[in-house]
């Protein structure tokens, strides 16, 4: 019964977004493949027109790129929804979701902290977790972080602070 | 006139980091900041670092309540992805201890807030009988938290046949109690004036900011995991699910209670129907792959997601523990309600910070006190408060 719904449910999804990549990994994991400029808008329709709940985001550092993964569920079916998106290095932007979805408030400040992606149109992108001499360019998860560098920019930081008083 | 009301960086009632800047007009409080992170402990770095069988061990101690939740999730997620199931005999092993678990984390949670609203007997009378329950999980597990119960393809501890009395025995006591707190609770007018029609969190907001467990169950938002997505053994025994569409802070506190009735009942069935077997069925390796686990912890739906390239650690991990939602939510849940409501709301959604910040004190890798030092110190300190008392 539930199979059935969330076979229907992919079917509208895939007729509204054509360009959308699917792999099914489990009766109730789904994987979608979007480009970065889809993302906006296809999780807005996820969110407002079909009716998933936002459960996360995921940031990785890979070879490729960046990668962000929404996670969205579809709770009448039971159905995780993972969207997926590369951001070029060279250009760690894109589009927020906050001003239609006041759940990922939170885990986009943290993405920024730790992987350094911009996200337009967030209202306060300030640090969530990291301490207040954190370095505004060390970004922890990273592939090419080190802890060496921690202690140097932060006395950097703090002697900067310091001449400035 | 606007003024600011701090509550933190450490939280005067419930001892946790964490920092709520109340802006107030005279009683009324306007708005609602919520600083975290204070006690960072980067779980998602040190993951990678680790191999597979020695994650459940990191992110068991993620929180010290649930913890039994973030180690299934996480166990869920790498079968997710390695195409695994467990054995029938360590599915109903790993279910009975999430539900034990459920009870004795809405106990706790049931006590301080008797606490909070100046009702010390409830918390009394409730810790009093969440004590047992943790005798029971040393009897169970060697332990009276940090169980150490799952791992990847199995269970870890097998649940004897001469321990079912004992688990028995003290599932009738407690169903006993719990009808009384119920009673007693929802009986006291003053409790009902003091919990009814405060913090309302209205079920279009609950959907907005993606709360979760009894916070989105008490605002009239049904979801729950072990009914939506069920695994393990949830589907083969019976339950129902619990929501109130208030939204209030006595809705939450129904949905706890009653809930407890609901774990009472999946436990025994479990215990009844458990079938005999191996509890772990032999895992070689981890193929390259993505995978997902959710969990029903007391407090909502925990997440992890694991990303495998074939070697013995995992590349990505990301835990997303229910606090870190319901805490956003306060936000709006405070907003138009006094001061002293405030405390109340705030603790409503059983907020757990050291899920949210994912924390421990660990200096340079070494530890600053061992339990012996601490114990010196405290002789100490009690040696020295003596010595003024007698002059």
């Amino acid at each position: 019964m539930k199979k059935e719904y969330s076979k229907k449910v992919l079917e509208e999804i895939i007729k509204k977004f054509p360009e959308v990549t699917v792999k099914i990994h489990g009766p109730r994991r789904t994987y979608l493949s979007v480009v970065r400029e889809k993302v906006y808008e296809f999780a807005k329709f996820l969110y407002e027109k079909k009716g998933f709940r936002f459960s996360i985001a995921t940031g990785i550092d890979t070879r490729e790129g960046m990668e962000i993964i929404y996670h969205f569920t579809h709770d009448e079916a039971g159905t995780y929804y993972n969207i997926k998106t590369l951001i070029p290095k060279d250009d760690l932007k894109i589009k927020s979701l906050v001003p239609f979805l006041p759940a990922a408030d939170w885990i986009e400040r943290e993405m920024h902290e730790l992987l350094g992606i911009d996200f337009i149109g967030h209202p306060n992108l300030i640090p969530l977790l990291t301490a207040e001499t954190w370095p505004a360019d060390l970004h922890p998860l990273c592939r090419d972080y080190q802890d060496e560098h921690k202690e140097l920019k932060i006395k950097k930081k703090l002697q900067e602070e310091h001449c400035e008083e | 006139m606007r003024r600011v009301v701090p509550i933190g960086p450490y939280h005067p009632l419930q001892e946790e980091p964490e920092f709520f800047k109340l802006i107030v007009e005279g009683e009324k409080v306007v708005d609602l900041e919520i600083n975290i992170g204070y006690n960072h402990r980067g779980h998602e770095f040190i993951s990678p670092t680790l191999t597979w069988d020695q994650v459940p061990f990191l992110v068991e101690r993620i929180c010290g309540i649930c913890s039994d939740s973030h180690p299934y999730a996480y166990v869920l997620a790498v079968e997710d992805c390695a195409h695994i199931t467990a054995p029938p005999r360590a599915q109903y092993i790993r279910t009975i201890v999430a539900e034990l678990e459920r009870i004795h984390s809405h106990y706790l949670w049931l006590g301080l807030a008797g606490h909070f609203i100046g009702y010390n007997t409830v918390w009394m009378w409730v810790w009093r009988y969440r004590e047992p329950l943790l005798d029971l999980f040393e009897l169970i597990m060697g332990n009276r938290n940090h169980y150490a119960i799952n791992k990847i393809g199995g269970a870890r501890r097998d649940i004897l046949q001469e321990d079912h009395p004992k688990i028995e025995k003290y599932l009738d006591l407690l169903e006993e109690k719990n009808k009384m707190f119920t009673s007693a609770i929802l009986d006291d007018p003053v409790i009902l004036a003091r919990l009814e029609n405060v913090g309302i969190l209205s079920n279009e907001e609950a959907i907005a900011y993606g709360v979760l467990g009894p916070t989105a169950r008490g605002s009239g938002y049904a979801i729950d995991v072990r009914k939506d997505d069920p695994f393990d053994a949830y589907d083969k025994v019976d339950w129902n699910m619990i929501a109130f569409p208030e939204g209030d802070v006595l809705a939450k506190a129904k949905v706890r209670l009653i809930e407890c009735f609901e774990s009472i009942k999946i436990v025994r069935q479990c215990l009844k129907d458990m079938p005999d077997g191996p509890i772990e069925s032999r895992v070689d390796e981890i193929p390259p792959g993505e995978g997902i686990g959710r969990h029903e912890a007391p407090r909502g739906e925990v997440f992890h997601y694991v990303r495998s390239d074939g070697s013995n650690k995992p590349i990505r991990h990301k835990v997303r523990a229910p606090s870190y939602m319901n805490i956003a939510s306060n936000v709006v849940a405070v907003k138009g309600y006094s001061i002293a409501d405030a405390a109340l709301v705030l603790a409503a959604v059983d907020p757990c910070y050291c899920c949210t910040d994912r924390t421990m004190v660990y200096e340079n890798g070494k530890r600053k006190y061992s339990g012996q030092d601490l114990l010196r110190l405290s002789h100490e300190k009690t040696e020295k408060i003596r010595r003024r008392y007698r002059k």
